[in-house]
């Protein structure tokens, strides 16, 4: 259990020994990063310029989904997706190979390769805007809530890891895998809102085939005082299963797959 | 999505009107075949272009619910009908991405492509207007899908029906010509996200993308006759809509005609500066 975590903190050494060389992207990525998100914001107040109450939300309340989005898009953007690119350029070009030769887990090793360090200027922003909506929320700080809100958070991120390794194990077929993972990125914007605003049919979707109710909603509800002990223990669940076919699916993948190269 | 793979074979003497024509329909009937090829990632694609309409969809039509019933002159069922045919200027107006422009001259494809006898923009044009043909053909069974999902309401007459067609060729052409300007950014400087992410954004909020113009603050609206992103999107969409009648029809074309001639003239001038500076390394 060990191992995985000290490898996960050598490769980020590396990343940021690598990417602090290029202080100029930090900068430019701040830039882009407030772009992103001055223009959400505009959206939020012009949605706010014609109604107090959308699907059940308030402002304040609406503020926080949109802290959580930002701060999943940041963590996701900087741990996740980097691998997964990486993964499936591996893939595509047989370099693969060489990952399976090495003597740890290949899916530990192909999961914390990358950490793209200036992509977390969103998970400072994000938790810049959840700081802002939780004090005109008013709301009172307590174990349960920070403790319900961290859980539902890291249960999100693991879920999306989950559906995007997925995605990318495709890879091992396909060649055009690319679109699907562009399809699911777009997907997520949905979290800007919460999932309960979105018809039947779309809900489903966003809550099971792409998780993006447990990504963003849920942890907002969480913060919001929404969350059930009842939605808590499904989410567990449900994160639990979903590592397991994972790993069950990228075990069978593996089998399938005949090297490329060498 | 954007690559031209083959060359096409440069004629020894004169490049006239006839050469040009057949370059198109080369070029255009390359994007057809290659797209054709892809039906799955073409699709994705499609759901990729058609879940942003969506969202905005949802939105904008549970405010207007709550709002006991329209909000901007517009009902919940026509917000409906004005994403719906979002859905299909999209086809129409998307062009190469400035990052595709930024992956070609990254690669060294550029310098080949200088290689011919005729100008980059040409191929490009001819490509992304044969690609119209797949586009619409993917779109077809979303278009209808979400018709029957989100029960939208439109009322064009005859003319306006009539008219939706070139309109909106004229919104593929304006957007064109300015990704096209935006992508010779990356002649001078590699690192462009953030420029492209400020280009989006405005596109986003003043060209009716996010919601029609007439929802935007009064002074989005303000800033949006200054730009030529409103006859990319608002425009067609509301001349289908039924929303525009023939005294703002004739000025709006004429806006198009302006920002496509405006457009042109810019990606000329500072692609002769561009090409003074390029230096390619290899292929």
């Amino acid at each position: 259990m060990l191992k995985p975590i000290k490898l996960f903190g050598l490769f980020a050494r590396i990343s940021i020994l690598n990417e602090v060389q290029y202080r100029a992207n930090f900068f430019l990525q701040v830039l882009q990063s407030s772009l992103s998100l001055g223009t959400g914001l505009i959206v939020l107040s012009v949605v706010y310029s014609y109604t107090d109450n959308l699907g059940g939300w308030s402002q304040a309340e609406l503020l926080a989904v949109y802290g959580v989005f930002v701060l999943m898009s940041g963590l996701i953007g900087s741990l996740v997706l980097p691998n997964m690119w990486a993964f499936m350029e591996d893939v595509r070009e047989g370099r693969l190979d060489f990952t399976l030769t090495k003597p740890e887990d290949a899916q530990v090793l192909i999961s914390v390769r990358v950490v793209a360090i200036w992509r977390l200027v969103d998970v400072v922003l994000g938790l810049i805007v959840l700081g802002v909506a939780i004090t005109r929320m008013g709301l009172e700080a307590s174990w349960w809530l920070a403790f319900a809100f961290a859980a539902t958070l890291i249960m999100g991120m693991v879920l999306l890891y989950c559906v995007l390794l997925l995605a990318s194990i495709l890879s091992f077929w396909f060649v055009r895998v690319w679109e699907l993972m562009e399809m699911m990125q777009s997907i997520f914007q949905a979290g800007r809102w919460p999932v309960g605003i979105y018809p039947d049919w779309l809900r489903l979707g966003l809550t099971y085939l792409i998780p993006v109710a447990f990504a963003v909603t849920v942890p907002a509800e969480a913060l919001t005082g929404r969350l059930t002990p009842e939605l808590l223990a499904g989410t567990l669940l449900f994160t639990i299963v979903a590592l397991v076919v994972t790993r069950l699916i990228w075990k069978w993948g593996l089998r399938n797959y005949s090297g490329a190269s060498a | 999505m954007s690559e031209l793979a083959t060359p096409i074979k440069p004629e020894p003497r004169r490049f006239g009107l006839r050469n040009m024509l057949t370059m198109y329909a080369v070029a255009a009937r390359q994007a057809i075949i290659e797209q054709l090829q892809y039906p799955a990632a073409n699709m994705m694609f499609m759901v990729h272009i058609l879940i942003e309409p969506v969202i905005y969809l949802v939105v904008w039509s549970s405010v207007a619910t709550s709002q006991g019933g329209a909000i901007g002159g517009y009902t919940a069922a026509e917000f409906a009908g004005y994403y719906i045919i979002w859905t299909l200027v999209r086809q129409f107006n998307l062009a190469i991405g400035p990052q595709g422009f930024h992956w070609r001259i990254k690669e060294g494809r550029l310098a080949a492509e200088l290689l011919r006898p005729v100008h980059p923009l040409l191929p490009d044009l001819g490509y992304y207007l044969g690609y119209k043909v797949p586009q619409t053909i993917y779109w077809l069974p979303m278009g209808i899908l979400l018709w029957l999902l989100f029960k939208p309401e439109i009322n064009p007459v005859a003319w306006q029906i009539a008219a939706f067609p070139v309109v909106l060729m004229l919104a593929f052409f304006v957007r064109f010509f300015f990704m096209w300007l935006l992508g010779l950014v990356c002649f001078w400087t590699e690192r462009v996200d953030a420029l492209f992410e400020l280009y989006f954004a405005a596109e986003l909020l003043f060209s009716g993308r996010l919601v029609p113009l007439e929802v935007m603050p009064t002074w989005a609206q303000n800033v949006a006759n200054f730009l030529p992103f409103q006859w990319t999107f608002y425009f067609p969409i509301e001349v289908l809509l039924g929303r525009v009648d023939l005294p703002e029809f004739w000025p709006g074309v004429l806006a198009q005609l302006a920002w496509i001639a405006g457009g042109y003239t810019l990606v000329r001038m500072i692609w002769k500066l561009a090409v003074k500076r390029f230096t390619a390394v290899g292929s």
